[in-house]
């Protein structure tokens, strides 16, 4: 819930001869536009402080020593001010402005990506004396040069409007980009050898109001005119941010970000922005597939159901729904999670279904906690704690809305996690844990050991909480949540998970204890079903890791993996890749093939993002809607069809034919989403609405402090967690992205490396219990001593397991 | 010829007036203990009162400015001493000779503004004037000066030197301020107009010139009424002139507010060299607009009166140039320091000034067009709408405004000079003007 803002009080100014109320100490700029006046401006950006660099905003106001020419951008108004916005010298300025902005300006637009959507073009168009006078010889610079693995530099092009500077010093927190040189020669450039290798670099390409930083994988793919633009959101950052899918000819060139205020604020990640490659590449799957003779072989879409359905027929007459499960159902909408779960319990009778393929919380806890926080309670919270995961590293979104109420708007800090993080810069405290160790750590704060964290857990507290690598004990998560509600009565939680829409398939039932809209899996709920979806079972089914035991011994079955890789997902890899290759029947609906599906009987192909429209629910519970840009490649389609067609042949009618019938019916049966309606989520709730906690919500979940394992004692201890750029299956299909992870590396302090024969770079064998395997070695004060930190899922990296005992040696 | 202040003691005492025996024996550090006897709204009364003006080119009451420190304290004090005005070398004789008397006015401005710990940024160049400032330094504190409890009172006072890099935009107290605290020297926004609302480290700051501070002293000793007496003019004390260009005596002048230019030029400054006829002098600086002897010879020298014909005092550099001079060249050369020395932050003044540097080579070296001039105004124009005094700017400082200085005077007094370059398709000058020979 967010705190409701005191109306500011109005004053009045005159712009133009005409008076306005505008909010007090508001900028000039800000009150003008929001009043109809557009002031040309190319420096000044809303989510920024104003530099007034490029002068375009000069207005004139009336003062005591007559008239004044001042910027808009770096103005607040004041009651009485009387400004012009376009009297002769006002227009003078502007004009003299675009002028000299472009004396040295190439004017390459014709090859520039920016051409046709360039606020330079624009305003020369608007404001611009029509010529330019400049007979001299134009400022050259080498063009373009790449200051990173994905954003190239153009100097030529650059205004040195201190954009991109500034979002990554005040938004984004790493000033990689900065002004070098000075007077004409001044020129915006990264520090020797040190790339512009930002996670959110490519905001600044979008921000850039020139043709001066290009995205490398949009560059000469388009010109803006021909671009079909539709809002959606993206799936990489369980946030949900905002996004604009930019297509032509059924082909996505880009993805941009929308300003939603109360999430991304228009920012993306650099994953979010140019993660969508995978849409268009040739190792999409377009045909349904089916075993035979040892190798896939393409079949129609009715022999491939009819092949299913009969094999599912079979398994459930000879030994009922509970030789059946389903894993998977987060990567779609809630259309399709709903299906999903209709499916499992309608048709397959079972409620084995988990959408949960990680190391994740309780499901009750992620779908129902008690006093959920809203992303916006952030930016008026007393105290912020993050205990889990490097948000930087899984949920920018969050990284930077913590970082901005940190930085910004003096919100205290605390982050607790096992190595440096990249909000520990902005941390008012951070305390680090051996992997592990957590458990002893939280009993430490209990018994009062580290009074510092008692005293900043006051008054208004949001707690992001999640696991911060293998070794963290999802209870220990659910432990913290207990504790902190405990001690802070206003604290409001947070917990984490990182898959696409997670939140959104939990709430639709796709976990083995809940029904849809935030019910519990009991008779209760089973009941209330009843009407619409007939007799379902009333137990609770079993999570991912009991139907992975159960397909390894057999009483499951078959098992239908829907946009699930629990083989590069599931924290106990031998379990998964045993169980799967074990499994009698597997069925796989999915975009590619990978690691978990390669031994299935049969794939068929889906359709994704952009492909297909609905809704879908964000880490606050927001529900926002996903748009079809384009049609899914091949015969792909929405896993909401390939269910209902299956469904019919095993005699049974989802009557789900379109996402709207579909959103319908979660409205009509999942309680907590009774009031959001599918036509609002195109208007009026255009950013998205956050299901509502109590009302109609069955469920609150209250966390419980649990016991858990001891810390390890070992000299060293293994820290594996999830990186931006990890060896996951869209990024292996982004050719943009898919080199950008650190690969197989082990991290280790400078302390811990003379003791071991380490040297930076060297080659270096780790044995766990659960794993072994080799990795460059990488010496970084930012782990802690005693810890070897190894980024999870990376290319040619074997996976080490749980176990956080880790024993190094060097390779001769 | 008159009562000399800041500059009587190395007059006097050519060989040691730096050091800190022939200071102390000259009555130096003795204000320090009257000041330390003043309550900070006396100190201010009384500086308010001697009229004395800021030193640094602005000419704003130094008392007003002290007057204008807000709370929270700490504050601090910051000595401008980054002279690099084209024309000016004032500050570099009065810290090279006369380094305790800065330090005591630092000393007595510190008590003024409850200051613990005050900053002398020295121009990079300055090598000789920053090792005497720093010898000098070093003897206050060893002397308990400075440092705790100074003077044996409970007044704490830390002195850093710190050296400029070089760049000429660092003498603009906002750029010396983000320059010290290690940003890149760019004027900061106004508004906070004054650095004593917000400063150095986002705190209030005061931000005074070497002679200025170096007044201070005098102030106090000869009482406010006493200062103010020196001159007779609306302008009190004195101030230091630095006449350069082509006259007989060139140098820096103590001297009464109040004497005419022509007094200037042609009696201290012992007149034209080769008893040439006088084309243009810059009256305060290379940013000050031009004055010619048909409309200015015979004006008092006081800010009013220069302001009043549409320049400034600024930092006291005369720059005298005689018949002989090339305008375009001198405008060039001007123009071109500006470009150069543009901190490149905001358009007009980056743009701008390069873009008129270029025109005004173009004409100097014979490919000038008629349209030229026009252009030279109407880019001008866009840095300092209707090219009057004072500037209305476009630009975030008076950096880019001073680049038209120059043009400004072509515009009035020279345009026939520049149509002449034109019509002839070379200088007419040729070229073994006096400007020459001196290329950075």
């Amino acid at each position: 819930m967010t705190t409701p803002q005191p109306t500011p009080e109005m004053v009045t100014i005159t712009i133009d001869g005409v008076e306005k109320q505008v909010p007090s100490g508001e900028l000039l700029i800000q009150a003008a536009q929001d009043h109809g006046t557009y002031i040309p401006r190319f420096c000044w950006h809303e989510r920024m402080k104003p530099v007034g660099m490029c002068r375009m905003c000069l207005v004139q106001v009336e003062t005591p020593r007559g008239p004044a020419i001042i910027t808009a951008c770096t103005n607040t108004v004041a009651d009485g001010m009387v400004v012009d916005t376009l009297n002769h010298d006002v227009k003078k300025a502007q004009e003299a402005i675009l002028e000299f902005l472009l004396a040295n300006h190439p004017l390459d637009c014709p090859v520039c990506d920016k051409g046709g959507e360039c606020p330079l073009q624009d305003q020369a168009f608007a404001y611009g004396p029509g010529e330019s006078r400049f007979v001299e010889i134009k400022r050259t610079f080498e063009k373009p040069i790449p200051i990173s693995d994905l954003v190239f530099l153009d100097r030529e092009r650059c205004i040195l409007c201190a954009r991109c500077t500034r979002f990554s010093d005040e938004i984004s927190g790493d000033p990689l980009i900065e002004f070098k040189e000075r007077a004409n020669q001044t020129e915006i450039n990264t520090f020797p050898d040190l790339p512009f290798s930002s996670y959110f670099s490519g905001n600044t390409v979008q921000i850039c109001p020139v043709g001066a930083l290009t995205a490398k994988p949009y560059r000469f793919k388009a010109r803006p005119w021909d671009l079909v633009k539709v809002e959606s959101s993206s799936l990489f950052d369980t946030a949900h941010p905002r996004i604009e899918v930019h297509a032509s000819h059924n082909q996505v060139l880009r993805y941009t970000g929308v300003d939603n205020p109360e999430t991304n604020h228009g920012w993306l990640s650099d994953k979010a922005r140019f993660g969508f490659e995978y849409l268009d590449s040739e190792h999409r799957l377009t045909k349904p597939l089916v075993r035979r003779e040892g190798d896939f072989e393409e079949v129609s879409w009715r022999e491939a159901l009819e092949i299913v359905a009969n094999r599912l027929d079979l398994i459930k007459g000879e030994d009922g729904g509970g030789a059946l499960a389903v894993i998977g159902g987060a990567q779609g909408t809630n259309e399709d999670a709903y299906a999903l779960s209709k499916f499992a319990r309608v048709v397959l009778g079972t409620n084995n279904i988990d959408c949960r393929t990680d190391q994740a919380l309780s499901s009750h806890l992620l779908a129902a906690t008690a006093d959920r926080a809203t992303i916006d309670d952030l930016d008026t919270a007393d105290t912020i704690l993050v205990w889990g995961p490097d948000l930087k590293e899984e949920y920018p979104t969050l990284y930077l809305r913590v970082r901005r109420a940190a930085q910004e708007l003096g919100v205290r800090l605390i982050v607790i996690h096992p190595r440096r993080t990249g909000l520990d810069d902005r941390a008012s405290l951070k305390l680090q844990y051996r992997p592990g160790g957590g458990f002893g750590l939280l009993e430490e704060i209990m018994a009062g050991e580290h009074p510092e964290l008692g005293e900043m857990l006051t008054g208004r507290v949001v707690a992001l909480i999640g696991a911060a690598n293998l070794a963290d004990d999802p209870k220990l998560a659910e432990s913290v949540a207990a504790y902190i509600r405990q001690t802070a009565i206003q604290a409001r939680l947070l917990p984490l998970i990182s898959r696409a829409n997670s939140y959104g398939a939990l709430d639709m039932g796709v976990a083995p204890n809940l029904f849809p809209g935030r019910v519990a899996v009991d008779s209760a709920g089973a009941g209330a079903l009843m009407a619409v979806w007939g007799d379902v079972p009333s137990k609770p089914g079993r999570d991912t890791g009991s139907m992975l035991e159960g397909l390894e011994s057999g009483d499951i079955r078959a098992l239908l993996l829907v946009g699930a890789d629990p083989v590069g997902d599931f924290p106990d890899h031998r379990l998964a890749a045993e169980a799967l290759e074990s499994a009698e029947y597997l069925i796989s609906i999915d975009t590619f093939i990978h690691d978990s599906n390669q031994h299935a009987d049969v794939i068929l192909p889906a359709a994704t993002l952009t492909e297909s429209e609905g809704t879908i629910t964000n880490c606050e519970g927001r529900v926002q809607k996903v748009n079809q840009v384009k049609p899914a490649p091949g015969q792909a389609r929405s896993d909401r069809a390939a269910l209902s067609d299956i469904a019919s042949l095993m005699g049974f009618e989802l009557g789900l034919g379109t996402a709207e019938i579909a959103a319908k019916e979660i409205t009509a049966v999942a309680p907590a989403y009774a009031g959001i309606t599918w036509d609002s989520l195109d208007w009026e709730h255009r950013n998205g609405v956050i299901v509502p906690e109590g009302g109609s919500q069955p469920l609150t979940y209250i966390p419980v402090v649990l016991s858990g394992n001891r810390p390890p004692q070992a000299q060293l201890t293994l820290h594996t967690s999830r990186v931006m750029y990890d060896f996951g299956i869209r990024l292996r299909h982004s050719p943009s992205l898919a080199g950008l992870g650190p690969g197989p590396v082990a991290h280790i302090n400078p302390g811990d490396a003379p003791g071991l024969g380490v040297r930076q770079g060297a080659s270096v064998h780790l044995v766990t219990t659960t794993g072994e395997g080799e990795f460059s070695a990488v010496i970084d004060d930012g782990t802690p001593p005693g810890v070897v930190y190894v980024p999870l899922n990376q290319r040619g990296a074997t996976k080490l397991g749980t176990d956080p005992v880790v024993r190094v040696t060097v390779v001769k | 010829m008159s009562q000399l202040v800041v500059t009587r003691r190395m007059v006097e005492n050519p060989a040691d007036s730096h050091t800190l025996d022939r200071y102390l024996s000259t009555g130096g550090y003795d204000q320090v203990r009257r000041a330390m006897d003043l309550s900070r709204e006396q100190l201010v009364e009384e500086v308010k009162a001697s009229g004395l003006l800021g030193r640094g080119g602005a000419g704003f009451s130094a008392g007003l400015k002290w007057s204008f420190l807000a709370q929270p304290r700490p504050s601090y004090l910051v000595v401008n001493a980054d002279e690099s005005e084209p024309g000016t070398f004032k500050d570099r004789q009065l810290l090279e000779r006369d380094p305790h008397q800065m330090i005591e006015g630092i000393i007595i401005a510190s008590i003024a503004n409850e200051v613990r710990h005050a900053f002398i940024y020295i121009r990079g160049e300055y090598s000789k004037p920053a090792r005497r400032v720093q010898t000098a330094v070093d003897e206050a504190y060893a002397a308990g000066y400075l440092g705790k409890g100074i003077f044996g009172s409970d007044h704490d006072l830390e002195v850093t030197i710190h050296l400029g890099a070089g760049a000429y935009i660092c003498g603009e107290e906002t750029a010396l301020l983000n320059s010290l605290e290690g940003f890149r020297g760019e004027p900061r926004l106004k508004p906070p107009y004054f650095p004593a609302a917000k400063g150095l480290y986002m705190a209030p700051t005061i931000v005074n010139n070497v002679e200025t501070v170096s007044n201070l002293p005098h102030v106090l000793s000869m009482g406010a009424a006493g200062f103010a007496g020196i001159s007779d003019s609306t302008d009190t004390g004195t101030f230091m002139m630095c006449l350069s260009g082509h006259v007989r005596k060139p140098g820096n002048y103590e001297l009464p507010h109040g004497i005419t230019w022509r007094r200037l030029i042609y009696e201290v400054g012992g007149g034209i060299k080769g008893d040439k006829a006088l084309k243009a002098w810059i009256p305060g600086g290379a940013s000050a607009p031009w004055f010619v002897p048909e409309h200015h010879l015979d004006l008092e020298i006081t800010a009013a009166a220069t302001a009043g014909a549409g320049s400034m005092l600024g930092s006291g550099a005369v720059i005298v140039m005689d018949e002989d001079t090339c305008m375009v060249r001198a405008a060039e050369r001007i123009v071109r320091f500006f470009a150069h020395e543009s901190c490149g932050q905001c358009t007009p003044c980056r743009e701008g000034t390069t873009w008129l540097e270029m025109i005004l080579r173009r004409i100097e070296e014979g490919s000038g067009r008629a349209v030229d001039l026009d252009l030279l105004i109407d880019v001008s124009d866009g840095i300092s709408i209707g090219l009057g005094w004072p500037p209305k700017m476009t630009t975030i400082c008076p950096l880019g405004p001073s680049a038209v200085s120059p043009i400004k005077a072509l515009k009035d007094y020279f345009r026939d000079e520049v149509d002449r370059h034109v019509e002839l398709g070379h200088c007419p000058f040729g070229e073994s003007t006096h400007t020459s020979g001196e290329e950075e």
